[in-house]
């Protein structure tokens, strides 16, 4: 193999007089394919086992698709909802002076740091219809807890960071003498931060809307205790997966995972298409 | 107006300069929404969970804290994340070794597939070990013939646990050893160092604070795991429950203070977390690479 390497113009590496290649990547790879590939490809596996007809009938499933359907719908809000109020804490956090900054800009990790089922449990409290929350939302007449958007608000507060701190580094990098040249021109503020700003922040609050999407659509801990959990109305599709599991229902747990795993990876996908795109744009 | 030529950080002028910051009403409009959104997200749910925690009193607290279950949940918390995080931290070290020093072919995939499992939703992440390890899979028989244990065990729960952690110390190293290059390394060998002699004495005190920063992030996600060391630990009581674990089982049994008592001391290693990931960004931001967050 390495005979065959050197002959042809075609290296695997670059040499290197740094010792440790064969020993790190070998150990790494062994790790890689022993924790992750061989449980992830036995998932392939097995819902390959299925046969193309009977996945697909679980897949295609009311109570799998209504279940889907809320995991991707409520993701999609509350990241939505993320874009626009991260964005403004970014902005708040880079541009201006206040006393206290970085605590609250610390702040901004404890969804990243609070065990999802600690935050699943005070947001439920919080939310409940006797709640410091919930109470005064209940006599306006909006049910947050036990509806699909108490999804919503776990969601919102487990997707936050991913578009704070995405679109934060690309506020700190803006030159401040772009914003200058503009009011020089006579743009007025709002003009320039709409055509001039807006314009070199939108794929990174593209990235990290799509970040928070992905992290919302397969969460778990946060969303179970506030969603109430009712078949069609507002059961997510990763607790199906757990109740399958909890029948001995394998064929189906295994599907629906599948379809999820797909759809992940294809955002996945579709975010490392507008890094690059971003960075060969705008880096 | 200042001199454009001399490029000059002066905050009082960035204040004074209506032109490239907003009037004062809108930015007292921005910092409003900004703190309204984050009190109501953030702050609020913290309180509620020390408030709910003490809200029969301290003794109450400490008592439903004292109890056989909540140690034992605490005492297998602590274990999975003794055993995990090295084993990540290994890893981490092994693969920002091969990426960072060394050009090869696959390189870019390879860093993909090292995230991999930021993607997959946590539950799918047990899923597949149920579906190795389960009494329905091919290995079952065999195991269970045998009697090993990894289901509903401890080897199963840091297995999940070591699978959702994965990336972790991988993701801070590799930036961080990309940007400070070979040089070091090469002058280390070129002088006669041994390749662990250069790795101890050269690479490692160059990484350490990143490298700590990665453990700490691992640290907290590792103890806080819920979703998939939920299915697959079966849930057994002073044996196979975790602290996130034993939490759901006390709220759903309506022992509201027992389930925050356990929630505010993985809150507070949270707010550990945070504080300590806060220094190490003020005192060390350069030695910690430019990635902050995720």
């Amino acid at each position: 193999m390495s005979n065959a390497t050197t002959r042809t113009g075609w290296r695997f590496r670059q040499p290197s007089v740094i010792p440790g290649f064969g020993l790190t990547l070998g150990f790494s790879l062994a790790y890689l394919t022993l924790i992750i590939l061989i449980p992830l490809s036995g998932l392939a596996w097995r819902s390959a086992a299925l046969g193309w007809a009977d996945f697909w009938r679980i897949a295609l499933d009311r109570r799998t698709l209504h279940a889907l359907e809320i995991s991707f719908g409520t993701a999609l809000i509350a990241a939505a909802v993320n874009v626009v109020f991260g964005t403004i804490v970014a902005w708040v956090l880079v541009r201006y002076q206040f006393p206290g900054r970085r605590i609250v800009d610390a702040m901004v990790d404890l969804p990243f740091a609070l065990p999802t089922a600690v935050a699943g449990i005070a947001l439920t409290t919080l939310y409940a219809p006797n709640g410091w929350l919930g109470k005064p939302l209940m006599a306006l007449g909006i049910k947050v807890a036990y509806s699909p958007l108490g999804i919503v608000m776990a969601l919102i507060f487990i997707g936050l960071p991913f578009v704070v701190r995405t679109v934060q580094p690309i506020i700190e990098e803006i030159d401040k003498e772009v914003e200058e040249a503009a009011a020089t021109l006579g743009a007025s503020r709002f003009q320039t931060i709409t055509r001039v700003l807006a314009p070199g922040l939108l794929p990174a609050v593209v990235t990290g809307f799509a970040l928070a999407f992905a992290r919302g659509v397969g969460e778990y801990g946060s969303v179970i205790f506030i969603a109430g959990n009712l078949p069609n109305v507002s059961e997510i599709a990763p607790l199906l997966i757990v109740i399958r599991l909890e029948e001995y229902n394998y064929a189906a747990a295994t599907a629906i995972a599948a379809v999820m795993l797909a759809l992940s990876f294809l955002m996945l996908f579709v975010i490392n298409l507008l890094q690059s795109w971003s960075r060969k744009r705008y880096g | 107006m200042a001199d454009p030529h001399i490029e000059t950080y002066d905050p009082e002028h960035e204040v004074m300069s209506a032109a490239i910051t907003e009037s004062r009403p809108a930015r007292a409009v921005f910092m409003a929404i900004a703190f309204v959104f984050l009190a109501l997200f953030l702050v609020l749910p913290l309180v509620v969970v020390f408030n709910q925690a003490f809200a029969k009193g301290l003794e109450t607290y400490l008592t439903s804290l004292n109890d056989g279950d909540t140690l034992s949940a605490i005492k297998l918390t602590l274990i999975v994340a003794a055993i995990s995080v090295p084993l990540n931290l290994v890893f981490g070290l092994a693969a920002s070794w091969a990426i960072a020093k060394f050009e090869f072919k696959g390189k870019a995939f390879l860093t993909t597939l090292i995230d991999l499992p930021f993607s997959v939703s946590p539950v799918i992440s047990g899923l597949v070990y149920v579906l190795l390890f389960g009494a329905q899979s091919a290995l079952g028989p065999f195991l269970k013939a045998h009697g090993i244990e990894i289901l509903f065990a401890v080897p199963g729960i840091v297995l999940a646990t070591v699978f959702v952690t994965f990336p972790f110390v991988a993701r801070e190293l590799i930036p961080l050893m990309q940007e400070q290059g070979t040089g070091d390394e090469e002058a280390a060998l070129s002088l006669g160092a041994s390749g662990w002699q250069t790795f101890w004495y050269v690479t490692l005190p160059n990484i350490k604070w990143g490298l700590l920063y990665g453990v700490l992030l691992c640290n907290a996600r590792a103890m806080g795991e819920f979703g998939a060391v939920s299915v697959v630990s079966g849930h057994i009581r002073g044996q196979t429950n975790t602290m996130p674990l034993h939490v759901e089982i006390l709220y759903n049994e309506y022992n509201a203070v027992g389930a925050f008592a356990v929630a505010s001391l993985l809150a507070g290693l949270a707010l550990v977390t945070l504080v300590l990931k806060t220094v190490l960004e003020m005192r060390y931001g350069a030695e910690i690479a430019a990635t902050r967050g995720h």
